[in-house]
């Protein structure tokens, strides 16, 4: 498969999990979080810096449909991250010609 | 596996945040020799699927769910700097954007996801191979064995943060016991997705694939 087929193929099939598939992803407690709260220690846990933020919890705030909400949130993180991360590596990557 | 603000102290968060941190510089210097014009988006794509399959937790046990780590998938496809580079990444932008995981304990889970998962992920894996045929499916079965451990040995990574700094007194062995019994059966759910996925790049680049092309790439004929 060429370098930008796979790419792209790559990209949509994130898209598409991150914003349709979330939908339907569990909504009971992690691993941790459950073990915390058998355990107990659930209740040290303080309430997140950026719990008021506009993409807490994987919603977008004021966006009441539930699917839209979390299917927009995880469009724009995906988007993020790809940019950010991709941006990252292509900085960090041997230039072409250099040595190893 | 997102530890919040408040399970573990302060000084523990900050220790922990410093090895992280130790670890992250470490990478940016060695992902350069996995990393060129054709792997680093490749990179770039690992880092993005991982965030977006960490959005799809799927039940384990009753009221339980687990979602991927990813740490076994990313070190197989880029190799364990870039690993550690991408798991970063995505462990950030979900403490910043989504306020998944508390801002104090991200050196905490950076710590037990991006560098207790990557590097136990890649002994096993490189252990594997050495053992298995070098082909596709042993490098995909590989990478199956590694992702199921990782998940557990990153679970025990927290329970030592909690012994040592935790802000509760519930007994360190009962922690242990939940934490590993627990994420051993969200380790399955990440061998199934880590050979899918490996396996599906395989299929269609293997050329790119760093836990495939390894011991060949070593072994490259250079013009001076």
């Amino acid at each position: 498969m060429k370098q930008r087929n796979f790419l792209i193929s790559g990209f949509v099939a994130s898209l598409f999990l991150a914003g349709v598939v979330s939908f339907y992803a569990s909504s009971s407690p992690d691993g941790l979080e459950k073990v915390a709260q058998d355990i107990g220690f659930s209740e040290t846990a303080k309430e997140n810096t950026n719990a008021d933020g506009v993409l807490a919890d994987y919603g977008v705030k004021g966006v009441d449909n539930e699917r839209l909400s979390v299917g927009a949130a995880g469009v724009i993180g995906v988007i993020a991250t790809g940019v950010i991360s991709t941006g990252l590596f292509m900085l960090v990557r041997r230039k072409s010609g250099t040595e190893k | 596996m997102h530890i919040p603000d408040g399970f573990i102290d302060i000084p523990t968060s900050a220790a922990f945040a410093a090895i992280a941190a130790v670890g992250v510089a470490a990478s940016l210097k060695g992902a350069k020799s996995s990393l060129d014009d054709k792997t680093a988006p490749l990179a770039g794509l690992t880092a993005t699927f991982i965030f977006a399959v960490q959005m799809l937790n799927f039940p384990v046990a009753a009221g339980t769910s687990g979602h991927l780590l990813g740490a076994a998938l990313a070190t197989v496809l880029v190799g364990p700097y870039a690993a550690t580079l991408a798991l970063t990444i995505v462990l950030l932008l979900q403490a910043l954007l989504f306020a998944d995981g508390g801002l104090s304990a991200l050196g905490l889970s950076a710590f037990n996801m991006s560098i207790v998962a990557v590097w136990v992920s890649y002994a096993i894996f490189f252990t594997l191979k050495k053992i298995l045929p070098k082909t596709k499916s042993s490098t995909a079965a590989a990478a199956g064995i590694a992702a199921l451990i990782s998940v557990p040995a990153a679970a025990a990574s927290f329970v030592l943060q909690y012994a040592i700094g935790a802000n509760a007194t519930f007994s360190v062995s009962a922690v242990l016991a939940a934490m590993v019994g627990t994420h051993v059966l969200i380790g399955i759910g990440e061998a199934l997705i880590t050979i899918f996925a490996v396996g599906a790049v395989l299929a269609s680049r293997s050329d790119l694939v760093y836990g495939y092309t390894g011991e060949k790439a070593s072994l490259e004929i250079r013009n001076a």
